[in-house]
């Protein structure tokens, strides 16, 4: 398979990271200084027919943020643009591994995001575990302030931008849209009550645009090289290039970059199959928060369109990989514990149903599950998702759904047997 | 009272927040650089720095796990045990942990070394399972590995 690297086509030919001059020879800051010959609502609009979605894994289409953008506040009041640099969805890596290897490419979408929206000030949320990452970011800031792509007067175009980090604390909650701008603001994340949108009221209450890392290094390319030539680079139903990964028990776990709608076993093949011994039973596409593909979707096009059809989510687009010696209801629990534990505690389902799920899916792994548990486990499930202000536990439902739906057998094994059947593999 | 150095850095933080709320969570990272934990006597000067009330601040700081608020050992373990670490064996790493440094999670060893917690995702998936030792990722994880990691941080002088 051959295909033109977008988003990695300085990490392909070069190990380590890329800093300015290297980035600048192979074309970087083209794109901020086009948009900057640019009307700010023409960038805007070319991000909108590029059909953008974000790729933190809500899909969010990215136009539809910056448009929000356009009403003008005439008091001269700040206006923010933000990544979400949290990172923390089990099982995502591409973000670190994108920054890593090619920094200048977020500071570049942030800036071209910065003068489309009209913003003078930006932030990376930044987790505090990713302190290579943060080292690297600083280092690659103040090699764009020297070259006048960020500070007072950017490129001459009379447009003054700002870029910090702020480096998080801990907390998966950090990382929800909302939860995020509390964060910001030094408070404990809980999600905000939406509308407003941040891009009416956002951090500090000002217009905010927050988009993950992966989006924000996608728009240079866009702005460089069009609209259509990007909804082009899609394989099935939707626009752009996409960083693929995969963890698990596969022979080189890793992340690579894919034609959006790339399948499964596309990525498998990039990953080497399976470790001798193990056989391929099921994914999670994107991350914990999505819905178990088995082998049967193998070759299904993994994008946000596509998915939502069969009832399924891309989420982040680094896969999971369950294997056939590891108990499905042991990766349940373990899941289910993840969500518990991350839970903000804003909303009664949430902080109170995600531990009921959690002890009754530990009950079942341990032999001390009852017959009527399983359907226990979905009725709580339908209840717990819709009414919460974010998504976290409706992405806690999602893997323990359509983990009952696959594999109800192994389920129902551990009530009646009331134990493992996996102990001894 | 928070030395000089502590202030000076959190003001650092501080000429880019458009608030002195918003510099809470810098200025806890700050203090706990420092001395390695967040005492109350220090909440309460950082709350006084920072111009917000105590128990604001607290509600902060005990929301989020990488501050602590009670004393720790000179190096401190992350374990991951969210899914992928999960499928690649994070309970032999964890129990050989518990073993070796012959405490429990959230226990610190005897002589003030080792405190061993657990935490979610360190975003190292493809290096699963992985932990984080003195804030530095260490992946792959084997006994030997952990043997050598654990070796090389008691040669250390600190994080």
């Amino acid at each position: 398979m051959t295909v033109e690297p977008v988003l990695t086509r300085n990490i392909a030919v070069r190990p380590g990271t890329t800093w300015i001059a290297d980035y600048e020879v192979n074309g970087g800051y083209q794109g901020l200084r086009k948009a900057i010959g640019m009307a700010q609502e023409d960038v805007i609009k070319l991000v909108s027919d590029s059909q953008l979605r974000g790729r933190g894994g809500a899909g969010f289409p990215t136009g539809k943020k910056w448009e929000s953008m356009i009403p003008l506040d005439r008091s001269g009041r700040p206006r923010y643009i933000v990544c979400n640099f949290d990172e923390m969805e089990p099982g995502t890596f591409k973000d670190r591994f994108l920054v890593d290897g090619d920094p200048h490419q977020l500071i570049e979408g942030m800036l071209i995001a910065g003068y489309a929206c009209r913003a003078q000030k930006g932030y990376v949320f930044l987790r505090l575990e990713y302190r290579r990452i943060e080292k690297i970011l600083r280092q690659a800031i103040c090699e764009a302030i020297g070259k006048g792509y960020v500070g007072k007067n950017v490129l001459g175009s009379g447009w003054d931008f700002e870029l910090h980090i702020h480096t998080s604390a801990g907390r998966y909650m950090a990382g929800e849209e909302t939860g995020l701008l509390d964060a910001l603001e030094g408070l404990p994340p809980n999600p905000r009550s939406k509308p407003p949108y941040p891009g009416t009221s956002g951090a500090w209450g000002r217009p905010t645009v927050v988009n993950n890392v992966e989006t924000y290094c996608c728009v240079p390319h866009i702005i460089e090289r069009g609209a259509e030539w990007f909804v082009g680079l899609g394989k099935a139903k939707d626009a752009g290039s996409k960083i693929y990964g995969v963890s698990g028990k596969v022979k080189s776990p890793g992340c690579w970059e894919l034609p959006m709608g790339s399948t499964l076993g596309e990525i498998l093949d990039l990953a080497g199959g399976m470790q001798d011994g193990y056989e391929f039973r099921a994914a999670l596409p994107g991350g914990a928060s999505t819905k178990f593909l088995d082998s049967t979707r193998l070759d299904y096009p993994l994008d946000f369109s596509s998915l939502k059809e069969i009832d399924a989510y891309l989420g982040t687009g680094t896969a999971i990989v369950l294997d056939d010696k590891t108990c499905p209801v042991a990766v349940s629990r373990n899941l289910a514990m993840f969500y518990a534990r991350e839970s903000c505690g804003w909303c009664t389902p949430c902080r109170e149903g995600l531990p009921w799920q959690e002890k009754i899916l530990n009950d079942v792994e341990n032999g001390r599950g009852e017959p009527g548990d399983i359907d226990l486990l979905l009725s709580n499930a339908k209840m717990l998702g819709p009414n919460t202000y974010c998504a976290l536990a409706t992405g806690a439902c999602f893997p323990l759904e359509s983990a009952v739906e696959l594999f109800r057998e192994d389920f129902e094994q551990h009530i009646k047997q009331k134990a493992c059947p996996y102990a001894e593999r | 009272m928070l030395s000089e150095e502590e202030r000076r850095e959190i003001g650092e933080d501080l000429e880019h927040t458009p608030t002195r709320e918003a510099a809470t969570i810098d200025a806890l990272k700050v203090v706990q650089r420092h001395r390695g934990w967040v005492s109350d006597e220090a909440m309460e000067d950082i709350a006084g720095e920072l111009g917000i009330s105590t128990a604001e601040l607290e509600r902060v700081a005990t929301y989020y796990n990488l501050i602590f608020r009670q004393p720790v050992g000179k190096h401190v373990i992350f374990v991951c045990d969210s899914i992928s670490c999960y499928l690649t064996g994070q309970e032999s790493v964890m129990e050989y942990l518990m073993r070796k440094l012959d405490i429990k999670l959230g226990e610190t060893t005897t002589d003030g070394q080792f405190t061993l917690l657990p935490t979610v995702c360190l975003g190292h998936c493809e290096q699963a399972p992985v932990m984080m030792l003195d804030w530095e990722i260490i992946g792959n994880l084997n006994e030997e590995r952990i043997d050598q990691a654990l070796a090389d941080a008691m040669a250390k002088e600190g994080p």
